[in-house]
């Protein structure tokens, strides 16, 4: 992308970003401000994919493990220490170190590509069926019952710091989320654009040549699947504090969405994946309703997305994002006076992003 | 003396449920390096076409036995026509379209059956050892299991059938140039893998029932086995199986079924490190 | 005599039962260039591939400067001041030329002063015109000299390059010649070929490998008339 339509871009996130932040609690009803925060901690969650998969290449096949010990973390440190901005801080701290250890184990031992995602996805898995039996006493973890398949019932929200007991309200809740989500984005964004951020990128690319270089691919590798750990169980914190914790959380279900999104937003953007999973959630949110209307009950949510995934992949492989870029160009040829010379130049413009 | 028959019947049981699970997968994987991750809805898809038949007074055994494998065989050849084709060659991308392939199926499954589990009872009775009681119908498994490794390597090693599988398997493009035709052969062989996987979802009914998620609960499994195993379709398989199986079944004996399923996932996540190119990559790298 | 720059003893690889390369001596002195040649499945490669740390030895030592380098990862090899350029150019290909050989310079050289490398390396090898294309849509030739800018950005002391003329075109191959000269003058080139005419151009010392051992090693002008030499390339001809 030229560096003007970058920027333009950047602007126009921010305005977007801020503008629902401040927004929406004053216009909407408390019912949608709490959607709105869910949708929110879900972008940050694919903000973690696309970081991961887009730039450093590693598909993860288990995001979904970082989002629910982020979840259970706090909930489980908030009804113990009776206060939640410790909490906040172990929910991000323990998934991370988690990270570092499956990336170690990963990385190391030189896995990649489907051997990886296998392994994401069992681990995701084993947690998943683990914490799924937890129901009974002998699983309480100090105060906090694990409570098996139904989850821990009430997570303490989240506390104006250094004042227990005073609990932040719904808005303030969303506000802070839309706020992390800025900042997560507009961090990364930032990361990418360090000498460490467009090491990633080459390691994408061409991991043989990297190390030929003399870089320590392991390394980096580890530290990008840590900072996606912590994106991903800090959405998990977040998500625990609109809903509520349960194994659904390790499923694969959600493995699955977060990769879902990243497709269908555009694999190799930010912005794509953020797009994708809000536009996700808004439809499959409207499929589940539209699936109770007598004689849409044929329109299942499932196979609904099921079809449109299949069709990405098919026809739209660089997602909504590629399609956005090609009509750009497309716009941006018409637009210019068709002389062969003239061509050419757009044809060499158009061939370097 | 009968706990240890017992036992025995037990880990031979879960490694014939493994090795049903996972020769569809096999076969596509090992033979395409495709991953289908719709492969679990495969296995549901036979589950129901076995169930559909039989409750439409078809014979339970033939039910299981040929509706089902030709359901899903059928279904296969279609997948492949439209979907797999396209994506040759092309390993994450296949990945995600079979992805969203099986959450297509569950939608339709659920729209079609409902949510609701639908079962058969097992067939054949149950046998007694010394004090203790096991179905009929699962030793009965493990001979199938049995019987289709030993056909599988009947066919693969004396058929021309085989010959050209496997000639297309390591290079397409010298068997292309000697006059078989690769397209041909890798729908032949997802139609192949698709069918075998359609049986062992009609087999396993009565051992399981069957509802549009279930598919959730046999990829996980059938996955680890396949890429444990390693790059040879029927050994590789085997061997993973027997050896997750067991640990599966001894775990389970000694604490409960859970553990019994995380030593499983912890074993095969332990197995890939060591093994990266699974365990037929190592040993046995000239097996079938 | 000092201590050579880079040294193997009895450099042994064996895959399974074919032994690729077979108890090999090779010595090097401090800005040397040596040509290896030989026929195709001679061992070059591999011989090439224990030197860059791409495969670990079966047997045997390779030292640089006198410390063990024999199995210790291509990373830390290339971080003892050796630039490698493989058979198969292995370079960025979704990014620009320039951030290809940025990413060379910038392991030893912060910011401003990477960039400089950057810009530097670019010139010697020609490539500023095409800095900002996209390598994977560049020829062959072309993108062989992005590798070589990507070898040189970081001024290793030892220079290793495989085939580096391949897919050239003969403006190309001059270029490289000249720049192959002029590096010689500073750093140590191992430089593994096939093209006769190219290796004429430029060795000094040649060592012939047949059936991954040694054959002869010595003067350019004196290997190239050796009737072993002609034998081993049977058919060939020699330039």
């Amino acid at each position: 992308m030229s560096r003007v339509a970058s920027h333009l871009g950047n602007v126009v996130v921010l305005i977007g970003g801020l503008g629902a932040l401040f927004g929406l609690p004053a216009l909407a009803e408390t019912y949608l401000i709490i959607n709105a925060t869910i949708f929110a901690a879900f972008a940050i969650l694919a903000l973690s994919l696309a970081l991961i998969w887009g730039y450093a290449g590693i598909l993860c096949f288990g995001q979904a493990a970082f989002f629910g010990l982020g979840g259970y973390t706090y909930a489980v440190a908030a009804i113990n220490f009776g206060e939640t901005t410790s909490a906040a801080a172990l929910a991000i701290l323990l998934p991370t170190i988690f990270a570092a250890l499956l990336g170690y184990f990963m990385f190391w031992g030189r896995i990649s590509d489907v051997y990886l995602g296998v392994i994401t996805l069992t681990v995701s898995l084993i947690l998943y069926r683990f914490v799924n039996q937890t129901a009974g006493e002998q699983w309480n973890i100090g105060d906090a019952p694990l409570g098996g398949f139904n989850g821990i019932p009430a997570t303490p929200i989240l506390n104006w710091p250094g004042r227990p007991g005073d609990q932040l309200a719904p808005e303030n809740i969303f506000s802070l989320t839309v706020g992390l989500l800025l900042i997560a984005y507009f961090g990364c964004k930032i990361l990418l654009a360090t000498r460490f951020g467009r090491i990633i990128v080459a390691i994408r690319e061409n991991e043989t040549r990297a190390e030929l270089l003399g870089y320590d691919v392991r390394l980096y590798k580890l530290a990008i699947f840590m900072i996606g750990g912590a994106l991903a169980a800090l959405s998990g914190l977040l998500f625990a504090n609109s809903v509520f914790v349960s194994p659904t959380m390790f499923s694969l279900p959600v493995s699955g969405q977060i990769i879902i999104w990243v497709i269908i937003g555009g694999l190799g953007t930010l912005i794509g994946p953020l797009i994708g999973c809000i536009l996700m959630q808004v439809l499959t949110n409207q499929l589940g309703t539209l699936n109770q209307v007598k004689g849409f009950a044929w329109v299942d949510p499932n196979l609904v997305l099921g079809v449109l995934l299949v069709v990405f992949v098919l026809l739209v492989p660089r997602g909504l994002t590629g399609l956005a870029t090609d009509a750009w160009r497309w716009l941006a040829g018409l637009t210019r006076r068709r002389s062969p010379a003239a061509a050419q130049a757009v044809q060499e413009r158009t061939s370097n992003p | 003396m009968d706990y240890v028959v017992i036992l025995l019947l037990q880990i031979g049981s879960a490694v014939a449920s493994l090795v049903l699970l996972s020769i569809g997968l096999a076969v596509i994987f090992g033979m395409m390096r495709v991953i289908n991750l719709a492969h679990g809805e495969f296995l549901m898809l036979g589950g129901y076409a076995a169930i559909t038949a039989y409750n439409k007074g078809v014979n339970l055994w033939i039910a299981m036995l040929v509706v089902a494998p030709l359901t899903v065989g059928l279904f296969g050849a279609l997948v492949e026509r439209l979907v797999i084709r396209h994506l040759y060659g092309r390993l994450i991308d296949t990945m995600l379209a079979t992805w969203g392939l099986s959450l297509a199926m569950i939608g339709f499954v659920t729209v079609v059956f409902g949510n609701t589990v639908s079962g058969i009872s097992a067939p054949l009775g149950s046998l007694s050892i010394g004090g203790y009681r096991t179905g009929r119908y699962e030793i009965f498994l493990i001979g199938v299991a049995a019987l289709l490794l030993v056909a599988g390597w009947l066919v693969l090693r004396y058929t021309r059938l085989g010959l050209i599988a496997r000639g297309t398997m390591q290079n397409s493009a010298m068997a292309a140039a000697l006059g078989t035709n690769p397209s041909a052969v890798y729908a032949v062989t997802f139609a192949v893998g698709a069918a075998l996987t359609g049986l062992a979802g009609g087999l396993l009914v009565p051992l399981s029932g069957v509802v549009p998620t279930i598919g959730a609960a046999y990829i996980a499994k059938a996955f680890i086995t396949v890429i444990s195993g390693g790059a040879a379709i029927l050994s590789g398989t085997a061997i993973a199986a027997a050896l997750l199986g067991a640990i599966n079944t001894l775990t389970t004996f000694a604490f409960t079924s859970v553990l019994g399923e995380v030593a499983l996932l912890a074993a095969a996540v332990v197995l890939l490190r060591l093994l990266p190119q699974g365990i037929t990559g190592r040993f046995f790298r000239r097996a079938l | 005599m000092s201590e050579p720059l880079l040294q193997t003893r009895g450099l042994t690889m064996r895959f399974g039962g074919v032994v690729a390369v077979d108890g090999v001596d090779f010595a090097l002195q401090e800005a040397e260039l040596r040509c290896v040649i030989g026929p195709n499945g001679a061992g070059k490669s591999t011989f090439f591939k224990c030197l860059t740390g791409q495969l670990p030895p079966s047997a045997g030592d390779v030292l640089f400067r006198g410390t063990p380098i024999a199995g210790i990862g291509s990373h830390a090899i290339a971080r003892l001041g050796v630039g490698i350029k493989t058979q198969v150019p292995n370079v960025f290909d979704g990014l620009s030329a320039r951030d290809n050989v940025w990413t060379a310079a910038a392991r030893v050289a912060p910011g401003r002063i990477a960039e400089q490398r950057t810009d530097q390396a670019m010139e010697r090898v020609g490539i500023t015109a095409i800095a900002g294309r996209i390598v994977g849509q560049l020829a062959h030739g072309q993108r062989q000299l992005v590798e070589l800018a990507m070898v040189i950005a970081p001024e290793p002391d030892l220079i290793l390059l495989d085939e580096p003329a391949a897919g050239m075109t003969d403006e190309e191959v001059d270029r490289l010649v000249g720049l192959i000269r002029e590096l010689n003058q500073r750093h140590a080139l191992v430089v593994v070929e096939h093209d006769m005419q190219f290796i004429r151009r430029i060795a000094r010392t040649v060592t012939v490998f047949h059936q991954g051992a040694v054959l002869i090693e010595g003067d350019v002008a004196r290997i190239l008339t050796d009737e072993r030499v002609r034998d081993v390339y049977l058919g060939k001809r020699a330039a």
